[in-house]
């Protein structure tokens, strides 16, 4: 074992986090290049319209322009349109109806903020003041924002799709789920909403583009979660450089959350306009108005979910239809959120013999929808945890109990909907979350509560996500146009210091540390000789990013892998210089040692040998100390937990708090315990923003994004957690039995978890069967006016 | 932002007269509301007549019956203000939950009431209490003062200086804040003064701070919280948006006052 201070299981204070909070980070806004202008975008004020004509002409001419660019051309320039990476066939075998989605807008623009033009200026003012200087004249067409109306509306987006359906997907065996309800004792129905969120990470998106006219290539630094996809993406179907002659810089990045693993038209212009103004760097950084329009959204699905049980309460069938909104266009992602990481994860914890789901996925006049924290994966949860508290209601069952009598028990266990979950034990979870919370008192609390005028309420969640996402072959399969395996080099320098070259992307996550403390577990290295190099492609050879909580249990392997081949060398070499077999040697808390002798070189020894040359025969024992690995993983990993919640909601007001919340998670092995609690309280403050502030509103006559602003957008605040005495979290641990550190995901598992324990929470305090996300002041007390709970 | 012309006038007369002279002239205070509309593009005033380095255009005094705060004064003042404390806690609380540390350190009374935004806190107050607002020219009542939505009784060029606010016997300020920009979704101001009487002014409801008579009857008569909630206040004419209907404003206004009566001290 290392020094436990800084080895796996340490909680130790994150390397990154000094720089970050003295305002030292280098983020993609504080860089400056030289002869760099200012991007400014022209957007669409129309929710969809045909463009006429733009007229630029006098725009041109104001001061400081330096260049304006539409549609027309990167239409001339033959620059390709933005992809989606990830092709659904629907149940009758059709492919999925991919309109177009070019750079700038080319005809027709499809939401309000679309991009129309890009302006460089000398500076963002006169930016700003050429592009409303450019005279649009748009023919306004029929728009729909409602997913829910988008089938049945006048509004086509895109012509391909002339019912706005982008495809009819499914998954499981119909017939045989459909008898299983004819059979059934009881049949739970819902009608379920996962409301619309729009990420808001604390940095913008931001981009600064530049061609260099000597080599002919181009540069791009960009608030990326995966720089070598987008330069990828960039390169293969923008078609704007070969991979060797564009490199992608993704510095430090201020959150993501998932909306900065895309690619979208306003990095690819920035880039990409470069060369047509002699080389002069493009920078732009998104306005928070910006995020709010077109980074990409979340969630925003219209479920009908039923569930069958026999007679004993066992769970016989689940059958769920859901239309999930798209948006405007197809964004990277999109395709796989509300498909296979959607429908797969239907199972939940729960031994549930027969699973059917339909998926319609609709384009809407909006933002487009894509990948946020949890993915595909809080909607299943919201779907099966929403219907198993309201069967456990119905049945006159606790929800625990019901919950355990159908809890997946032996593993490994085959759901009906692809999943083989691996490792877990359900019961463990449930257990002690029931403990932790007191769940047994909870009639005591109750009665407090009521003599304060509050309605209390208990709500459950237990949750199973797969995390990971891979094996590549498996993904290749399944549709997605990349693999998803990642890559690791591991450099030791000759005085025994590393650097560690990722594929994986850190932007909030904390990999400088955990990483670090990998390696000095492995190599007894203190963290503070360990460097993680991430983010740039040109030093980085290539990776699959930071996304779907795979950091851990994919890059760390990858890294572990080749530490193994580090390992195996340095003890080559060990032997060489000691003069004793290979097989004598020990290596242990960075010393190597040859047993039975007292011979022994500490690591830093061992790497400045592999430097030198001078002691072992470099015709045998190739120089340096140098490797690298790829590791796809054989399974997806399974974290799993139990979630409690206790709301209090006002009955005079409807204002609902979060009494208290108790989170039980099984992420496998931690390695930085610390970093884990916190990824938990970060994942359940999202959550808890989904099910009672957060929900984007879309007006239906104008088309306008009516919460554009944080003064109508109810961001997550301090305020609105639990206290932190009853915020708790504990954890079980089965070890992922896929990768060799036992490791699960922990990223997004309290995004995943915290809504259905809120809602059941709120509906089991109110007496209600439903309420709408986000539960506010207003909702909750008008549903209490319509159930006649009255205050007296 | 468009480009402007900005001033700092030394007193009220030379801010008055820069107005005047100006093509499109707005005064500012703590440029709360103005500044953020000019960046979004919604006003683009040609000057700015920024009335924060007039001299002596801040202060608060207390007398025997009156606090009088001059138009200059943060909220941030008027919150640590001892005098004030003693004499109208409710005020003094009142002001120190407005917008966050940053606004109530640039905010200013006399801004906040000449702007007169339907959710801003001081106009509940200015009617709660029957306040007086003093002008370069002349003296209004409160009652008379608030006159539909950013709409006041103030003419062109026109100046507050200061608002005089009779000290009552007793009074509480409750306010349910909009869950995201956390101004008053709707906030109530109630008083008491020697005689019994009872005023209450109401924000955040209606499109301009009123006062709700209904209530005020109901408290003169027997000032408890429960006299104050079990007013029904009618849902006509109140605003109606994502974040609150007309009827959830109008049923806030009775449950507010009921615990403003509560707490009133």
């Amino acid at each position: 074992m290392a020094d436990t201070k800084t080895g796996i299981g340490a909680s130790v204070r994150r390397k990154e986090d000094l720089r970050f909070i003295t305002g030292k980070g280098n983020y993609t806004d504080d860089i400056n290049l030289k002869d760099q202008t200012v991007g400014y975008f022209l957007r669409s004020p129309h929710a969809h319209a045909k463009i006429k004509s733009i007229n630029t002409a006098k725009a041109r001419k104001m001061d400081g322009v330096v260049g304006i660019f539409t549609g027309e051309d990167v239409a001339k320039d033959k620059l390709g349109g933005l992809i989606c990476g990830w092709m659904i066939h629907s149940k009758d075998g059709s492919p999925m109806k991919a309109g177009p989605h070019p750079v700038l807008a080319l005809d027709k623009v499809r939401f309000v903020g679309d991009q129309v033009a890009l302006v460089v200026a000398e500076t963002k003012e006169q930016a700003r003041a050429a592009a409303q200087a450019i005279v649009v004249s748009y023919d306004v067409l029929p728009h729909v924002v409602d997913v829910a109306k988008a089938m049945k509306s006048k509004a086509n987006v895109h012509d391909v799709a002339p019912d706005n359906r982008v495809f009819n997907w499914s998954l499981g065996n119909e017939a045989d789920t459909n008898a299983a309800f004819a059979k059934a004792a009881h049949v739970t129905s819902m009608d379920i909403v996962n409301n619309r969120l729009i990420p808001n990470a604390m940095e913008p998106r931001a981009a600064i583009g530049s061609y260099d006219t000597g080599t002919e290539s181009y540069t791009l630094y960009t608030t990326s979660q995966n720089p070598h996809v987008a330069r990828l993406v960039i390169s293969a179907f923008h078609g704007l450089a070969p991979e060797h002659k564009l490199r992608v810089i993704a510095p430090d990045v201020g959150g993501g959350f998932g909306s900065k693993i895309f690619i979208y038209g306003e990095e690819v212009a920035c880039v990409w306009a470069s060369k047509f103004i002699g080389g002069r760097p493009i920078k732009w950084t998104g306005e928070r108005s910006e995020s709010f329009l077109c980074d990409a959204h979340g969630r925003d699905h219209v479920t009908k979910a039923e569930l069958a049980m026999d007679a004993n309460g066992k769970i016989t069938g689940m059958r769920v239809h859901t239309k999930a909104a798209m948006g405007a266009y197809l964004s990277t992602f999109s395709a796989a959120v509300p498909t296979y990481l959607y429908g797969t994860l239907l199972s939940g914890q729960y031994n549930i013999p027969n699973i059917y789901v339909e998926v319609d996925a609709i384009y809407t006049n909006t933002a487009p929808v894509d990948a946020y924290r949890g993915a595909g994966r809080p909607e299943a949860t919201y779907v099966v945890e929403r219907l198993v508290e309201t069967a456990a209601r119905e049945l006159k069952m606790d929800p625990a109990e019901f919950r355990r009598k159908n809890f997946v028990t032996s593993f490994p266990h085959q759901t009906p909907v692809i999943m083989m979950y691996d490792a877990g034990d359900y019961g463990a979870a449930l257990d002690k979350a029931l403990d932790m919370s007191d769940y047994k008192n909870f009639a005591s609390r109750k009665a407090e509560s009521a003599k304060n005028g509050k309605l209390r309420g208990v709500g459950f969640s237990a949750y199973i996500e797969a995390c990971g996402i891979a094996p590549s072959a498996a993904v290749g399969s399944l549709g997605a146009g990349v693999g998803l395996w990642e890559s690791a080099e591991v450099r030791v320098n000759p005085i025994g210091t590393v650097e560690i070259l990722t594929g994986s992307h850190s932007h909030g996550q904390g990999h400088e540390t955990t990483f670090a403390q990998l390696v000095s577990e492995r190599l007894g290295v203190d963290i503070n000789n360990v460097l993680i190099v991430h983010g740039d492609t040109d030093k980085v050879q290539m990776g699959m990013g930071t996304y779907g909580s795979r950091s851990g249990a994919v890059g760390m392997t990858a890294i572990s892998k080749a530490l193994d081949k580090i390992e195996a060398k340095a003890k080559k070499i060990a032997a060489a210089v000691m003069e004793s077999s290979v097989n004598d040697v020990e290596f242990k808390d960075g010393t190597f040692t040859i047993k039975g002798t007292d011979k022994k070189m500490g690591f830093g020894e061992v790497a400045l040998a592999s430097y030198l040359g001078h002691k072992f025969n470099t015709s045998e024992i190739e120089l340096g100390l140098k490797e690298s690995a790829f590791h796809d993983p054989s399974n997806f990993v399974f974290p799993a937990g139990v979630h409690i919640c206790e709301v209090e909601v006002d009955v005079d007001t409807g204002l609902t708090k979060i009494a208290s919340y108790t989170a039980v998670d099984d992420f496998g092995n931690l390695i930085n315990p610390m970093i884990v609690e916190g990824q938990v309280q970060g994942g359940v403050a999202q959550g808890i923003g989904q099910a009672l502030l957060e929900g984007a509103v879309y007006d239906e006559d104008s088309g306008q994004l009516l919460t554009g602003s944080f003064m109508d957008y109810n961001m997550p605040r301090a305020a609105n957690m639990p206290h932190i005495e009853n915020f708790q979290l504990g954890f079980t641990c089965t070890p992922c039995p896929s990768n060799p550190l036992g490791m699960k995901g922990c990223g997004e598992a309290g995004a995943i978890a915290a809504p259905p324990a809120v809602i059941n929470a709120i509906t089991h305090a109110l007496g209600v069967r439903d309420i709408a996300m986000p539960a506010t002041p207003l909702t909750v007390w008008t549903a209490m006016q319509s159930m006649k709970i009255a205050a007296e | 932002m468009e480009n402007f012309n900005y001033h700092r006038p030394a007193t009220v007369l030379a801010a008055a007269a820069m107005l005047k002279k100006s093509k499109d002239g707005k005064y500012m205070g703590g440029g709360h509301t103005l500044l953020p509309t000019m960046k979004q593009g919604l006003a683009a005033p040609t000057d700015i007549i920024d009335l924060t380095a007039i001299k002596n255009f801040g202060g608060i005094k207390v007398s025997k019956s009156i606090v009088t705060i001059k138009a200059g004064t943060t909220h941030m003042e008027v919150a640590a203000s001892k005098d004030i404390k003693k004499a109208i806690p409710a005020l003094a609380e009142m002001a120190g939950k407005i917008g966050g540390v940053h606004v109530r350190h640039k905010g200013t009374i006399g801004g906040s009431i000449a702007n007169a935004d339907p959710a801003a806190d001081y106009p509940s107050a200015c009617l709660g209490l029957g306040a007086t607002i003093e002008t370069n020219k002349r003296k209004i009542e409160a009652d008379k003062f608030f006159t539909g939505m950013f709409e006041t009784a103030l003419k062109a060029g026109e100046i507050i200086t200061a608002v005089h606010f009779p000290i009552p016997k007793k009074s509480a300020h409750q306010k349910f804040p909009n869950p995201a920009s956390r101004y008053a979704l709707t906030g109530v101001f109630l008083s008491q003064d020697g005689k019994g009487k009872v005023r209450v002014g109401v924000t955040g409801a209606a499109a301009s701070a009123f006062r709700a008579t209904e209530i005020e009857a109901a408290l003169t008569k027997d000032f408890s919280a429960k006299s104050a909630s079990s007013v029904k206040i009618a849902a006509k004419g109140l605003m109606s948006d994502m974040h609150a209907t007309a009827a959830y404003r109008a049923h806030l206004v009775s449950v507010l006052a009921g615990r403003a009566a509560a707490a009133a001290k």
